[in-house]
């Protein structure tokens, strides 16, 4: 996760580049360290609370695969948002999806020239298409008729809960083959083999490393640190004000730790969860969507004035369809990771998960009345969500709590935001 | 000598990092109509939020002497329990709710909680005489025009006894007709003993109806005028600081071959379909040419452009547009972009910006082709176009990391500018680009199009100020009623001759 920096953008013509102040900087970027540092405060909290638990390698895997199908969702429904609509379907439509996974594989019974469909990577296709297709469905309604959103993914939330109930017939399907599984339950191989660590051995067990997560995490690391330093170094020589020195090293120093401390967490456990790299995929190309594509940058334009952006030449219908496709297909994919979790496709599953899902990106800073709205602060917002989840059940609080510290927490976040931008306004 | 109902001594006001207002001092007498002038951003709004309570007491320096004793106002409450009203700029009224609701607003003729509706309607018609809006007070505000809205706004001032009314740039969207007939009211008011505060960019509107003038520059007060020595040249030396001898740029056309030709357009209203709005107009624009579009508000000239490019307003368009002589499709923003065609809003805030984004990203939002390839934006080249716009456009911001919604409306006007100016077009059609911004940002707006039209391009001017119109451009249409009813060579029109075509036409219409 990396936090960037909101760069300043003095005139050009001032030929030297400067420094910022330590101060100004650091002002600039309240909101983005805040979150973070508020998410590493949480963890701490719950570290000491649960006496060492929630550190424990098993843990982090365990927060990052329960979490998992929320911040693939999460990041769709921050476009949805920043574009100032909603998505209340997208539970039901993961639960249905799930549902058309376990039907597809296991449920129905094709004849032999169909017998293909029933192929995990088939039928994984298929159900990705049909949610790209209940999304676009969904947005053709939101963009073209005008019909809003709040309405139309209402009566999505309700049709796609009852097909759920309707295909499975009421019933549990699973379990899915062990291809499907993998989705969610697998591990990267260990292409090098693992390396044992005698020297920090525990009771006498030696810790024995995943090689191959160390291996990505060190060249995630590099490449991040490597880009870093020649963004700074292109702006500079553009005579574009930079980032003081000192924040510069800082920042990449404790985000390469914190990288590095993850993946040693999870080497020492079973190594990279292939659920989390496909996030991971995706975080970086959302990212990369919402900062650098001009698709990106319509979108914070159209939700932040509809009417300067259709007459600035945004194509805002298309626009907008193209967003609720894009988050039809996420939901699908949250479908299929959770039913791989859970080894079967319930009735019940996905139900209520768009309020976790709209809750992590409303924590992550975006506003609800659209144009706001940032990748790395949904996805945030979903950790600091996951891991209140998880050190509360491990601590044994009761779920009647639970659910009231995540609801005040979820006003405070989002009361603290709108404190902070009126102070600065 | 009349005596003095609020005097405002030594009034500070700072925001971190800036002090908007510094030692202001403001007098004003019981009964008399007292102008404040000054360049957006000068702090005039600031010392009316002060005045009014916006600005709570604390927050500010300085004290506020009103009917004989200091007053320390904590919210609007209590600066209009004493009888203070202020009518923004932006009207505050609920578009959905009818007049007689809107003036008893939060004031409601009410008996324990039960609104007695005919005391409101009885109340409301009673104000409405008084100011002179013959409208039944059920009809619903968004069913009468803006002129008629701001009369509404009045009225609920008086309903609230006001004793000294303050408006803020009342005329600004109201047309010459209804401007007039709101000043006349304000010189009635001024009769019954209503101490008025009108601050306003119309110069010739304050020279005519104000008492006494106060120019405030930079936050500080300059002077204050007695009425002998009001004239618009005095009042603009002492805004801006120094002595503007020309109000306008001088041009010098280098008019080449036709870009634009326009024939036979014709639109109809969005919602009532049979209503014609625009009829047969033709337009032809050339090289290096700035036309302007005259003609009341309501005559049809924005729904023109707005139809023009891409359709933005009314159904039912027909007609042909060539752009050097090729017959092209403008049918959405953004083919009429592509074909070189840009359309600058009138209304900057609801159609212009995305005030919640920074001046770099409202830049280039119109031509994010022009920084990115396959869809992937270049940031540092957007940065170094936003830069340079900023310049060129003598945009006045600490970055172009400004957020838009900060920048006073001058500034603002000019990232909108910025953000045609980027996406390069040959026809640029500028709706009302000087409205409610002040006489240091007109003339350098007057001075981008100056430089537009030399490097070739066809500006095509829609504006309601007549003298801007006669100052800055080539040649004249005159719009009325949809219809294009006359059109001159600037250097033979005049104010006379424009209202007599309109005149002219309004008697064939008939």
């Amino acid at each position: 996760m990396t936090t960037e920096t909101v760069p300043t953008g003095a005139p050009a013509d001032q030929a030297k580049s400067h420094e910022l102040s330590l101060i100004g900087a650091l002002r600039a970027n309240m909101r983005d360290y805040g979150l973070l540092l508020a998410l590493i405060l949480i963890m701490l909290f719950f570290q000491y609370f649960t006496n060492g638990v929630l550190f424990k390698p098993v843990n982090l895997t365990n927060i990052i695969l329960q979490n998992s199908y929320i911040i693939v969702m999460a990041l769709g429904m921050l476009l949805v948002i920043v574009a100032g609509h909603i998505d209340l379907s997208v539970g039901s439509v993961s639960g249905f999806i799930g549902a058309l996974a376990a039907m597809l594989m296991v449920g129905w019974r094709f004849p032999p020239e169909l017998a293909f469909l029933a192929n995990p990577i088939v039928a994984g296709a298929i159900c990705l298409v049909a949610g790209a297709a209940i999304g676009a469905a969904q947005g053709y309604l939101i963009a073209y008729h005008r019909i809003p959103a709040f309405i139309v993914t209402l009566a999505g939330m309700l049709i796609f809960k009852g097909l759920s109930l309707a295909i499975l017939a009421g019933k549990s399907v699973g379990p899915f083959p062990a291809e499907f599984q993998l989705l969610s339950a697998g591990f990267i191989p260990d292409v090098i083999g693992p390396t044992t660590m005698p020297w920090l051995a525990e009771n006498g067990q030696n810790v024995v490393l995943h090689t191959t997560t160390m291996v990505i995490a060190i060249a995630a690391v590099v490449a991040m640190v490597f880009f870093s330093i020649r963004t700074r170094a292109r702006r500079k020589m553009r005579g574009y004000d930079v980032e003081p020195f000192s924040l510069f090293v800082v920042k990449n120093v404790v985000i390469a730790a914190l990288v590095l401390f993850f993946a040693y967490m999870l080497a020492s456990y079973r190594g990279l969860p292939n659920v989390l790299v496909v996030m991971g995929v995706l975080i970086a190309g959302f990212v990369f969507l919402t900062k650098r594509m001009t698709f990106g940058r319509r979108i914070y334009a159209l939700g932040g004035n509809l009417k300067a952006a259709a007459l600035s030449g945004i194509k805002t219908e298309r626009t907008t369809f193209y967003i609720f496709a894009i988050m039809g297909a996420l939901a699908a994919l949250a479908g299929m990771i959770y039913a791989a979790r859970l080894n079967s496709a319930t009735p019940k599953a996905g139900q209520g998960l768009e309020l976790d899902v709209i809750a992590a990106v409303f924590i992550g800073g975006a506003s609800a009345l659209g144009g706001v709205g940032q990748v790395a602060g949904a996805v945030i917002g979903a950790f600091i969500m996951g891991v209140m989840n998880n050190g509360m059940s491990i601590m044994g609080v009761n779920i009647d709590w639970q659910q009231m510290i995540k609801g005040v927490v979820l006003l405070a976040a989002v009361f603290f935001d709108l404190y902070n931008k009126n102070k600065s306004a | 000598m009349t005596k003095t109902i609020l005097e405002m001594r030594g009034i500070t006001k700072t925001f971190p990092g800036v002090k908007a207002l510094q030692d202001v001092n403001l007098d004003v007498r019981e009964g008399e109509i007292h102008a404040i002038c000054g360049e957006n951003g000068a702090g005039k709004s600031t010392l009316m939020k002060v005045l009014s309570g916006v600005y709570p007491h604390g927050s500010y320096e300085g004290e506020i002497i009103y009917l004989g004793e200091e007053q320390h106002f904590r919210s609007i409450r209590d600066s209009e329990h004493k009888g203070i009203v202020i009518i923004h700029q932006e009207l505050a009224l609920v578009p959905l709710l009818s007049i007689a609701e809107n003036i008893f607003l939060g004031n409601e003729q009410a008996k324990t909680g039960v609104i007695d509706w005919d005391e409101t309607r009885d109340g409301a018609r009673k104000l409405l005489s008084m100011v002179g809006l013959n409208e039944d007070p059920d009809t619903l505000i968004t069913n009468i025009g803006v002129g008629k809205q701001q009369l509404v706004e009045i009225a609920k001032a008086l309903s609230k006894q006001v004793q000294l009314l303050i408006l803020d740039e009342p005329t600004a969207s109201l047309s010459e007709k209804d401007s007039a007939a709101l000043l006349e009211l304000l010189l009635e008011f001024k009769k019954q003993g209503i101490t008025s505060i009108i601050i306003s960019h119309k110069l010739n509107e304050i020279s005519r109806i104000a008492d006494r003038v106060t120019v405030i520059r930079d936050g500080r007060t300059i002077e204050t005028m007695d009425k002998a020595d009001i004239t618009e040249d005095r009042i603009i030396t002492s805004m801006v600081g120094r002595a503007l001898d020309d109000r306008y740029p001088a041009r010098s056309p280098n008019v080449g071959e036709v870009v634009l030709e326009v024939k036979n357009w014709n639109v109809f209203h969005p919602q009532h379909r049979d209503r014609q709005v625009i009829r047969d107009v033709d337009i032809v624009l050339r090289k290096g040419e700035v036309v302007g579009i005259a003609g009341l508000m309501g005559s049809g000239r924005t729904e023109f452009a707005m139809s023009l490019f891409g359709k933005s307003y009314g159904q039912k368009i027909s007609g042909e547009v060539r752009l050097n002589g090729q017959k092209v499709d403008t049918s959405s923003v953004d083919k009429a972009i592509r074909h070189g065609i840009a359309y600058a809003t009138e209304d900057r805030k609801t159609y212009g910006l995305n005030l919640i984004d920074h001046i770099k990203n409202n830049t280039t939002i119109a031509n994010l082709r022009g920084v990115s390839r396959w869809g992937v934006i270049d940031d540092l080249a957007e940065l170094d176009v936003a830069n340079d716009y900023r310049r060129k456009t003598n945009i006045r911001s600490s970055s172009v990391y400004q957020v838009a919604g900060n920048l006073s409306g001058g500034n603002q006007q000019k990232v909108v500018l910025s953000k045609w100016l980027y996406a390069n077009p040959d026809v640029l059609i500028l709706d009302e680009p000087t409205r409610g911004i002040d006489v240091g940002a007109k003339y350098e707006i007057y001075t981008i199009i100056n430089q537009l039209a030399a490097q070739g391009k066809a500006i095509l001017v829609i504006s309601s100020e007549m003298p801007e119109l006669l100052g800055i451009t080539d040649r004249l249409y005159v719009m009325n009623e949809g219809r294009i009813v006359g059109e001159m060579p600037t250097s033979e029109a005049s104010q006379e001759k424009i209202m007599r075509s309109i005149v002219r036409a309004e008697g064939k219409a008939s």
